[in-house]
């Protein structure tokens, strides 16, 4: 009986809450027990976010350990290598090749790193990055990176993607349905 | 069926299952979405307290009056509600009555790390601590019964892993609401001295009735299994026990309070390690050692500071972790939160960096003024502090024959929370510093919560809206001024006024918080030829901001991100050389 752990990381505002969602209740759709738990409130300012995904037969603690993480999902280059230490040997990680300047950037206080790719290449030899915003802007709504990159480890989950497809269906407003599908599949496309 | 939630959306669902009638509550991380879902839910009546003192009160009131009721609120907020609490446990309840308590160990978002499991013994009141967002639905039902079948407030504590945490969670068959009666009864509910005395003979009473039941309670569960190891645990930490050893034998309490000495004895008895794990505070641990039993591995292997994990659990008992992780990459920049683009706490914080005063800061938002480049807050204690402490400050300033003027800055939630009492000492008794109130119309670093100055209540709808210059006013300040943040030269000018003019003086901006009232301006752009590169711009902190790349030698321009700018102009009034301006197309 093994657990299956999901790490999402991002920034605060851009949808990490919306894609653990749709992994959790997917999971819980299959059946599977599942614990899911992010860290808000200050972070909802700008700051980095991560949200932890565990599913399986029985599911104890919502806390992933570094190490033990068997995707990572990254909305943003920095916050991949931030937490790239949560993944297994071997695990996978997906992330979004956008970058959004950190505060302490912004205000000159310290430098993006130029090598970001490279550097997460170095951690990671299972890394795939995507150009989610213009999928996201292609399938509608620049807001629907959340989805493409939920859609980037579709077929890597041990959920079938038509459960996933389903949940994202249920969980979209009305004019958000067909963006959002798009977006999934756009993402599924491109990893 | 079975939903995934949140612990607090569980005790919220639960709430309502069970009967509830009327809660209450101030915003605070981990406990704010407790009472936002009731709300949501739209069952039982609702509403947020100007704190958690009025919170706590307005639910005895409903107990009284029959009503099952429950508040809610974060760790600290019991230091407000503290002294109805203290009184509450002698009078007991009519109704059954829960007070939510969120702690937050490892202060994700929290000024201190506080145990509120030495608010149960202290109040001698029974504490729930669940487990997950199933146990935290139950708890609450188990929770009405016991606080009406004892005649006590009970106390249902969560920490951030369980509030925020999401779980599946089987919803149990409704109990129909049940609305005693309102009866006077003097020596019950009068507080005196001579009523009190008998009230607290009781109280010890209680507390004994509660110990046997704690030992016979499904509540407090013993697993047994492998007995070299046996683990004494409760609330999330019972989940990483569980994680780093599986087939241990574990004794997980659900009653945190009292403890069940019998059944801790005998099980202390069956195994041959004894482990006791629970995070911050040594509250089993010294409790168990007070009744003779022994402790093999505690706080002397696991640290009061922060939270439990599997790994840390492993290493207290002697054993590698279970993984090995790659070490962290270093020397990345930080990602802290910060103002978001467009918040009109940024200008403020610009004039006030540049005049180099001492604010004296309280606890919302603005408080990230503190961290650089801005770096313009010296002091935050707690909810009100800017304003006594500022005032503190003034008198000492006086005696020492300093002629400053110390500035204090706070939220419109925060003011109607505990600051009104400060401004009111400053003006009876001759105070002499400078106060800002950046009334945003609500309560913004918690997620934007309705308070007494928005004009909306949390179940939606209107409702009165407090003039804070007309209640300056009254209170006694004799100069109130009203700012827009936006406008640095003209936010500078009333800052120095109001430093230069003796005595009290309050300064107010009205801007609305961006993100609740979802405020979207023209951004900005930046002509690259008249931009040198001097970074002055970027002292204001923002994220849209930042610098493009430039050739060897030169110094790189500034860019604004156009999804992210919401136009404030705060950087266009911080250039020198007319460089920015709202971008065209
Ligand atoms: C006693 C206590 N209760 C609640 C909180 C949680 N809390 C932190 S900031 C804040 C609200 C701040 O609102 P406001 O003063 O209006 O400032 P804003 O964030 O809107 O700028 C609250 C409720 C706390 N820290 N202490």
């Amino acid at each position: 009986m093994s657990v299956f752990n999901i790490v999402i990381a991002g920034v605060g505002g851009q949808g990490v809450l919306m894609a653990s969602k749709v992994l959790a209740e997917s999971a819980l759709a299959c059946g599977m027990d599942v614990k899911q738990n992010e860290v808000h409130g200050m972070a909802q300012r700008g700051g980095s976010v991560i949200s932890f995904v565990r599913i399986g037969e029985q599911v104890y603690s919502p806390v992933v350990m570094p190490g033990t993480a068997d995707i990572l999902i990254s909305f943003e280059p920095l916050e991949a290598l931030r937490y790239v230490h949560y993944l297994k040997p071997g695990g996978m990680l997906v992330y979004n090749k956008v970058t959004i300047n950190p505060s302490t950037v912004a205000s000159g206080l310290a430098t993006y790193p130029r090598d970001v790719e490279e550097q997460i290449t170095r951690a990671c030899s299972n890394a795939h990055g995507i150009e989610a915003l213009s999928i996201a802007q292609k399938a509608g709504n620049a807001k629907a990176v959340n989805m493409v990159m939920v859609g980037s480890v579709m077929k890597n989950l041990p959920i079938d993607s038509l459960v996933v497809e389903g949940v994202v269906k249920s969980l979209s407003k009305d004019k958000g349905v067909d963006v959002n599908l798009k977006a999934l599949s756009g993402g599924a496309a491109a990893a | 069926m079975k939903k995934i939630i949140s612990g607090n959306e569980a005790i919220a669902l639960s709430f309502g299952d069970s009967g509830g009638v009327f809660a209450s509550g101030y915003p605070g991380t981990p406990s704010t979405e407790t009472l936002e879902e009731v709300a949501r839910l739209g069952e039982v009546y609702c509403e947020w307290a100007p704190n958690e003192k009025v919170g706590l009160e307005s639910a005895i009131g409903a107990s009284i009056a029959g009503g099952r009721s429950l508040a809610t609120m974060k760790h600290v907020g019991v230091n407000v509600a503290a002294d109805a609490l203290m009184t509450l446990t002698y009078t007991g309840v009519n109704a059954g009555l829960i007070l939510m308590v969120a702690d937050d160990p490892g202060m994700h978002s929290s000024q201190n790390e506080q145990d509120s499991r030495n608010y149960a013994k202290f109040a001698k009141v029974p504490m729930l601590d669940p487990a997950d967002s199933q146990e935290a639905y139950d708890f609450v039902r188990v929770g009405f019964e016991i606080s009406e079948q004892f005649d006590t407030p009970l106390m249902l504590r969560t920490t951030t892993r369980i509030s925020h945490a999401k779980g599946c969670v089987e919803q149990k068959e409704k109990i129909p609401v049940k609305v005693g009666e309102l009866v006077k009864n003097v020596p019950k509910y009068v507080m005196l001295p001579n009523f009190g005395k008998l009230k607290h003979v009781e109280v010890e009473a209680r507390l004994l009735k509660l110990q046997e039941y704690a030992e016979t309670t499904p509540l407090n569960r013993v697993e047994m299994g492998d007995t070299e190891l046996g683990i004494i645990t409760s609330g999330v930490s019972y989940q990483h026990v569980k994680e780093a050893y599986p087939n241990a034998s574990i004794l997980k309490l659900g009653l945190v309070h009292p403890l069940p000495e019998k059944k801790i004895r005998e099980f202390a008895g069956r195994v041959k390690r004894c482990m006791v794990v629970e995070e911050m505070d040594a509250i089993f641990e010294e409790q168990i050692r007070a009744m003779g039993i022994r402790v093999d591995i505690g706080k002397d292997k696991i640290s009061y500071c922060g939270e439990v994990n599997a790994d840390i659990i492993r290493s207290a008992a002697g054993e590698a972790p279970a993984t090995v992780s790659l070490a962290p990459v270093e020397n990345l920049p930080q990602r802290p939160p910060t103002f978001c683009p467009g918040c009109a706490h940024r200008g403020l914080f610009s004039i006030l960096s540049k005049l180099k005063v001492f604010v004296s800061g309280d606890i919302g938002c603005y408080t990230l003024g503190a961290l650089p480049p801005l770096s313009a807050m010296h002091s935050v204690i707690d909810m009100g502090a800017s304003i006594s402490a500022a005032h503190g400050m003034a008198k000492v300033n006086e005696i020492a024959g300093r002629t400053e003027k110390p500035v204090a800055v706070i939220g419109d939630s925060t003011f109607f929370h505990s600051g009104i009492t400060g401004l009111l000492s400053m003006a009876y008794n001759d105070g002499n510093a400078l106060v800002i109130i950046m009334d945003n119309r609500t309560t913004g670093m918690t997620g934007g919560q309705e308070n007494p100055g928005s004009g909306q209540v949390l179940q939606g709808g209107s409702s009165k809206q407090v003039d804070i210059a007309a209640l300056v006013k009254v209170l006694g300040i004799e100069n109130v001024a009203e700012i827009n943040t936006y406008n640095l030269a003209e936010t500078e000018a009333a800052i120095k006024k109001g430093m230069e003019t003796p005595g009290p003086y309050v300064l107010i901006d009205k801007n609305p918080c961006i993100l609740r009232y979802r405020v979207k301006k023209p951004v900005m752009g930046v002509d690259q030829d008249k931009c040198t590169g001097c970074r002055a711009c970027l002292k204001a902190a923002c994220v849209a901001l930042g610098l493009g790349s430039a050739p060897e030698g030169e110094k790189p321009k500034v860019q604004i991100d156009p999804n992210i700018c919401n136009g404030c102009g705060v950087c266009t009034q911080l250039c020198k050389f007319d460089a920015m301006s709202v971008a065209k197309g």
